[in-house]
């Protein structure tokens, strides 16, 4: 048996604003019975742009009932900017969270609000964006990666639990795992942490010893790093570098280049002569 | 509140006479039966008794009769020992309504290059024979069909189909767990050559199992170890569950008449009352080539879990083929197998009965479910669409 909190049991024993609101001026209907739950929402919104009444109707189990009694609850009074920024997770934070296996059903409450409030501004209903990759559910690429982005998934199984692609024949796993690839690559956070003194030293040297170094010994050349002030960083010349015409077009191209991929971006390379 | 247990197929409660029979064994009678001083020596002719109660209600001979540790490993045991002596033939015949103990151990060998056929099913669960007969070919190292199928009680015809194996040399299992101490089973008048039994669906203890192994069949350990059970299954015999399930067979033996009689009176006069007073409800499953304790009845624009939560606040137990109750997100695979309609398979619930269950406690049921499913309807989004129709 689920591990229901004790709020899921209580919306769905007595779930609130169960049924239709008459007289709707923002409807939407959600899910099928095919894949085992399906929500009609129905929303009464006043001539202010708030939500003066809510029901649902919900085929599916407890959570799903839950779920859907917790979004008209949460609706009620709230005008349409703030219900816009309902997310699925702040239905499950209402009811106190939800099993992991039934995220779908709070990810099914958003999906009506947001079909609702495009059916009140007169927006034509979406067609379903992108290719089906789950066959099984109809679930398409663009549902996925939204999913994945917002709820920052990493496995086939997380998107299972919210948007149930993958839970049928699980043929489309392999698809979807690209996906989450994907999306994880694009959000991968490309700031970096502000650098002590000491760790841009100790990273340059690394960067010197590993990537540096053996390219200008094979021309019987060297580099020593002499000090980080700021973003300047001073650097004596060795060996043959020393006497080469062409070490400043080195410093510049190549170490200078090659540090600022690794280190920080920002850094200036300076010869100082001793 | 009381507990209304009709949840039966699932686990049963272990019969008091049972228990009573096993205590002995833990503390003052513990010793190990292949001991050689008396005190524990003793125990394996306590072992054999136990042995001989199993083969009688199966009327079976003892030496036939395998102690093991569940059903799953009773069926593991039956196929893996069919692969292990089939010369290299490469094909398992199964059905589509199979238990996940013979199921998921067909997925697994079909992942290790073995070509598994699949018999389907009809609407009413019943096994397709002309399809079976075709799947037998030369290279089928097994087959593995269930007597009763636990989620709708329908009876496959395991002992015919067992003879058409039989003349094309190929071995047959069946798991027999949910039909033991229901049906009647005579191995001395059928050629099945291994049988799945359960303790914990006929009243003993969870952790116990018998494979039945027909004298004569070639058969390769699948626990290796000891010598006990003859040299067919490895491990010190579990001597209080086995002495307890010897305990249950002999009762089930004893109760099989009031199980057809009084327990099937009561699952029909459940079913009936609830598919008469509940509109858009039916039972899946043949109505009679069925166990007598088993009714599976689905309620149509609801879903299953939701009912059994709202039967859980009444004390009533039970189970659903719907995929949430299932944690996965497909209905069972038994109804689908049926082609029983999404709007039906998502709303299934599977009532299965007992000995110990009375008739007040079927009248409770009775009064409850017509305003459980009501309500549940009465927010369904496609039940008000339905009924206009």
């Amino acid at each position: 048996m689920w591990e229901y909190t004790d709020k899921v049991k209580e919306h769905f024993l007595n779930p609130r604003n169960a049924g239709e609101v008459e007289n709707a001026n923002a409807v939407a209907e959600v899910g099928s019975i095919a894949c085992g739950d399906a929500l009609k929402l129905t929303l009464k919104i006043d001539e202010a742009g708030r939500i003066a009444d809510a029901g649902f109707q919900t085929f599916g189990c407890a959570s799903a009932i839950a779920s859907s009694s917790a979004l008209t609850e949460m609706l009620k009074g709230k005008t349409v900017a703030e219900a816009e920024k309902i997310t699925n997770q702040d239905i499950a934070d209402f009811l106190g969270g939800l099993p992991k296996e039934k995220m779908h059903c709070s990810v099914l409450g958003q999906q009506a609000l947001e079909q609702a409030i495009a059916n009140y501004k007169g927006l034509p209903q979406e067609e379903k964006k992108g290719e089906i990759v789950c066959e099984c559910f109809g679930v398409t690429d663009e549902e996925i990666e939204r999913t994945v982005t917002e709820n920052n998934l990493s496995t086939v199984e997380e998107v299972t639990n919210y948007i149930k692609a993958g839970g049928g024949c699980e043929n489309c796993h392999g698809a979807i795992q690209e996906l989450i690839d994907r999306v994880r690559m694009e959000v991968k956070p490309i700031s970096r942490p502000k650098l002590s003194n000491i760790q841009k030293i100790k990273m340059i040297e690394e960067t010197l010893e590993r990537e540096i170094r053996p390219s200008l010994k094979l021309d019987g050349g060297d580099l020593e790093l002499i000090d980080v002030i700021g973003n300047r960083v001073l650097v004596a010349t060795r060996g043959t570098c020393a006497v080469c015409k062409a070490s400043e077009q080195t410093l510049k191209n190549f170490v200078e280049a090659r540090l600022r991929e690794l280190v920080w971006p920002e850094l200036v390379v300076e010869e100082v002569v001793q | 509140m009381k507990t209304i247990y009709l949840d039966n197929n699932a686990t049963t409660q272990v019969a008091e006479e049972v228990i009573e029979s096993m205590l002995p064994y833990f503390h003052d009678a513990y010793g190990n039966p292949s001991s050689a001083h008396s005190f524990g020596g003793q125990i394996a002719g306590k072992v054999n008794g136990a042995r001989e109660q199993v083969a009688a209600l199966l009327n079976a001979m003892p030496e036939e009769i395998i102690f093991t540790s569940c059903g799953t490993e009773s069926d593991n045991t039956a196929i893996m020992s069919a692969l292990a002596n089939g010369k290299g033939k490469n094909h398992v015949v199964t059905s589509r309504a199979e238990h996940p103990a013979v199921r998921s151990l067909c997925a697994h060998l079909s992942g290790q290059g073995y070509r598994i056929t699949e018999i389907p099913v009809d609407r009413e669960g019943l096994l397709d024979m002309e399809y079976y007969e075709k799947s037998l070919t030369p290279d089928t190292a097994i087959v593995s069909l269930m007597w009763a199928n636990n989620e709708t009680g329908v009876l496959f015809p395991v002992e015919k189909a067992a003879e058409m194996a039989r003349e094309r040399g190929i071995p047959f299992h069946t798991d027999a767990v949910q039909a033991v101490g229901k049906i009647p089973i005579a191995m001395n008048k059928n050629v099945i050559d291994m049988l799945s039994v359960s303790g914990h669906k006929l009243h003993a203890p969870k952790g116990i199992g018998v494979l039945y192994v027909r004298k004569g069949t070639q058969f390769s350990p699948y626990l290796i170890g000891g010598h006990q059970e003859t040299g067919r299954r490895g491990g010190t015999e579990n001597t209080p569950y086995i002495i307890g399930l010897g305990t249950a067979c002999e009762l089930a033996e004893r109760n099989m008449k009031e199980e057809n009689t009084r327990v099937k009176n009561l699952r029909d006069k459940l079913e009936n009352e609830i598919c008469s007073r509940i509109p858009s409800s039916r039972i899946n499953g043949d109505v009679l080539k069925r166990i007598p304790n088993t009714s599976n009845i689905s309620f149509e624009f609801v879903e299953g879990e939701s009912i059994l939560l709202m039967m859980d606040e009444f004390g009533i137990c039970a189970s659903s083929g719907s995929a949430c109750t299932s944690g996965s997100l497909q209905p069972s695979h038994v109804l689908r197998a049926m082609g029983v309609p999404f709007t039906m398979a998502h709303g299934s619930v599977r009532f299965s009965l007992s000995i110990y269950n009375h008739e007040e406690e079927i009248d409770f049921v009775i009064e409850k479910m017509p305003a459980i499913i009501e309500r549940l309807r009465s927010f369904s989004p496609f039940w008000k669409t339905a009924e206009s129709v």
